[in-house]
């Protein structure tokens, strides 16, 4: 089983990314657990159809520590198996710690067992590497493939070198690796150039181009992935690309995250030439 | 009355635990880590963590425990702990020279996130560990289950030390659970008497019932040694004595190693002993040696002897699930009934085999996992008992009720010789009997009216 994390800046496209390469590796028939790792819990959102379905620590709350499996997970779109960690209501508790639990309580309950038949479970995980919590999906036997969205915005690169930094800590004890820059297009000048020259610094490569299209918003209205939503149109191929990427990709490395000039000058050379 | 405000009407609670019958994880960590031999316990987290779970084991076994800890800050829950835990690592190896560092967490370095495989592994690359030397480490957060599961935690550390080596080592792993050092001595002499080669970990006889010698020893000599723990890998097989203290670490050995294990209940009372000789004597062989059917047969004797004052007599209980499942089937299997038993350790698999260990009695029993002693106050008040069982903190309950109260688990904070003297076995299961029987019979004999009082009982 492959075991995937996707971080990014927050509002990058993280959980639209995901759950749409999900749908595309369940299209070719991999067997796919996603994780929602944010208290807000709408990373399975697509999958399910709009389902709000209770979280793990909302299942924890109510029930007591015996919790079963199927209380916290969800079949979705494909045969995919979904499942919100969740966390608390905004400005109060530990959301950090909230991923600790909920991970913990799905190794113990079985999730990942080699009867489950997994090909891959992904997390998505809520913004950047910022507290122990959040770097839980990468410690050592969890998450081994990182996967960072991001676009041709500054401060998006800078979370991306950021995510790096928490990445090399783990990477450096454990079998974490990182796979690839995903760029989520916001039709910034030279993006593509700019996302490659920055995996490039990283050490890693940007293994797909996602340009931007309207469909991916109609298709979040409908609360079905792009693929579910109209298997012909381009952005549904786009996904489908993504999806083969991740799936037959073999560079996995330990990234050397970038001094801030550094990161500065690849804006003045690329984004802001004619600024 | 110092519970005076225990009121008898039961309401229904669900956020909140009044009198609780459990403690901290690391407590039942730090246990378990005293017994390999030449092992410092040391607490990730805050110094009052640590200084509270010292004192309660010393408070229970009088002897001095010793245990080190990060020291956390305000500065520490900000940034991690990492740096702490390896300046901690470093001056332990230099000052004290442990063998083994055995690591547990708290709520608050668990809360933060630290990982302690990955800060072994940094202490390891920057040559804080010096060669054949050991760190060890469990999650032990008390806000999830209690001070059982901090032990099996550990223990579970424990077993991850196995090593499967090219030929078997003719052992059989013990693991011996939650038990006094006097009953691990007592475990080791029937598994001898039985002529079974055993490896057993954790082991804390001689450890926390050293003699006094007057020559003060920081590692006694004594608990198992790493080689052993390492070696258990190799073992034929693995008994496990209770499921809530033990199990985790067996199943490791199990997908591990290839150990195949047995998951047996602690040997307390009749049946439960007669499980665990029959599970050795299997292992072995051979038939149960004379030396041990004599010991049974004393305990026979004493429960046939004693019936009529045990036969119908309430109890109720409070403890750990292991202990008190086996503790309530030696009550039934002696015609007494345990009406009343609560644990503050969670699971659902409790209070079932509870209900089917008292069905035989053909009359509602009380029972609840991730309970309280103020529930158990509440159902004595409800329907008394003739008898309590439970650790040191009975006493209240025992002194309000006016009951006889035998002490028994953990902690025993003013009562002496739970070190000492074996409760698992035949013989301890005589141990048992004596003091049930002590305590039941000094009851009737200052309640008995003049007219009644007898000489001979």
């Amino acid at each position: 089983m492959r075991k995937v994390a996707i971080y990014g800046k927050g509002g990058i496209g993280k959980s639209t990314t995901t759950q749409n390469t999900v749908a595309g590796l369940a299209e070719m028939g991999r067997k796919v657990m996603v994780v929602g790792c944010d208290p807000k819990a709408d990373s399975t959102r697509l999958l399910l159809g709009g389902l709000a379905q209770k979280s793990v620590l909302d299942t924890l709350r109510e029930e007591g520590e015996d919790v079963d499996l199927d209380d916290i997970r969800k079949s979705g779109f494909g045969g995919t198996w979904n499942v919100e960690s969740g966390g608390p209501e905004p400005g109060v508790g530990c959301a950090g710690r909230g991923i600790i639990t909920s991970i913990n309580m799905l190794e113990s309950l079985g999730a990942y067992e080699e009867r489950e038949g997994l090909d891959y479970a992904f997390y998505d995980v809520l913004g950047d590497v910022v507290c122990g919590g959040f770097a839980m999906p990468i410690r050592d036997g969890k998450a081994e493939e990182i996967y960072i969205v991001c676009s041709g915005e500054m401060m998006a690169m800078y979370a991306a070198n950021n995510i790096c930094k928490g990445i090399m800590k783990y990477a450096q004890s454990g079998s974490v690796r990182l796979g690839g820059l995903i760029c989520n297009s916001r039709n910034v000048d030279n993006e593509r150039e700019m996302i490659q020259e920055l995996a490039k610094k990283l050490g890693t490569q940007m293994i797909y181009f996602v340009p931007r299209n309207n469909d991916v918003q109609r298709a979040e209205i409908n609360r079905k992935t792009v693929i579910e939503w109209n298997p012909a149109c381009p952005q549904a191929d786009e996904y489908r690309g993504l999806a083969k990427a991740i799936d037959s990709n073999k560079m996995f490395v330990i990234p050397t995250p970038l001094a801030i000039e550094e990161l500065e000058q690849l804006l003045l050379d690329y984004g802001l030439m004619e600024a | 009355m110092l519970l005076r405000h225990t009121p008898q009407e039961i309401s229904e609670r669900s956020a909140l635990t009044i009198n609780p019958a459990k403690t901290c994880q690391p407590i039942g960590a730090m246990y378990a880590a005293l017994g390999i031999r030449g092992c410092l316990p040391h607490s990730h987290g805050s110094q009052g963590c640590c200084a509270y779970h010292r004192s309660t084991l010393t408070r229970h076994y009088k002897e001095p425990i010793s245990a080190a800890t990060s020291s956390f800050t305000e500065g520490a829950s900000v940034f991690g702990g990492q740096a702490n835990l390896l300046q901690a690592i470093d001056n332990i190896f230099t000052v004290y020279d442990p063998e083994v560092i055995a690591v547990h967490t708290t709520c608050l370095s668990e809360t933060i996130g630290d990982d302690l495989p990955q800060i072994f592994d940094k202490a390891h690359k920057e040559k804080k560990v010096p060669p054949g030397k050991t760190l060890i480490g469990a999650p032990t957060p008390s806000y999830v289950g209690s001070h059982v599961t901090g032990f099996s935690n550990m223990v579970k550390a424990m077993a991850a030390m196995a090593e499967k080596g090219e030929r078997k080592n003719g052992k059989i792993n013990i693991i011996p659970g939650w038990v006094e050092p006097c009953d691990m001595e007592e475990i080791k002499r029937l598994a001898a008497l039985l002529g079974v080669s055993v490896n057993m970990f954790p082991d804390t006889s001689g450890v926390l019932n050293a003699p006094m010698t007057g020559e003060y020893r920081m590692f006694p000599e004594a608990g198992a040694t790493i080689a052993d723990i390492r070696d258990s890998g190799n073992a034929l097989g693995t008994l496990a004595l209770g499921e809530w203290c033990s199990a985790e670490a067996a199943r490791l050995l199990d997908s591990k190693c290839k150990v195949p294990c047995s998951i047996l209940d602690l040997p307390f009372g009749l049946s439960a002993t007669d499980r665990f000789i029959d599970a050795l004597r299997t292992i072995a062989g051979t038939v149960v040696p004379e030396e041990v059917m004599v010991e049974r047969g004393r305990l026979v004797d004493m429960i046939a002897d004693m019936h009529q004052y045990l036969y119908g007599r309430k109890v109720a209980l409070v403890g750990d699930p292991d202990q008190l499942l086996a503790m309530t089937e030696f009550l039934v299997s002696i015609d007494m009934q345990p009406i009343h038993i609560v644990t503050g350790t969670p699971g659902k698999r409790f209070e079932e085999r509870i209900a089917e260990i008292t069905a035989p009695m053909g009359r509602p029993v009380n029972v609840r996992a991730k309970g309280d002693m103020f529930l158990l106050h509440q159902w004595i008040k409800n329907e008394g008992v003739d008898l309590l069982i439970g650790n040191t903190y009975c006493k209240y309950i025992a002194r309000d009720e006016d009951l006889p109260l035998v002490r028994w688990g953990f902690p025993i904070l003013d009562r002496q010789g739970h070190q000492h003297f074996p409760t698992v076995g035949y013989r301890g299961g005589l141990r048992l009997l004596e003091q049930m029987l002590g305590a039941l019979l000094d009851r009737k004999d200052r309640d008995d009216p003049e007219s009644q009082f007898e000489l001979v009982l």
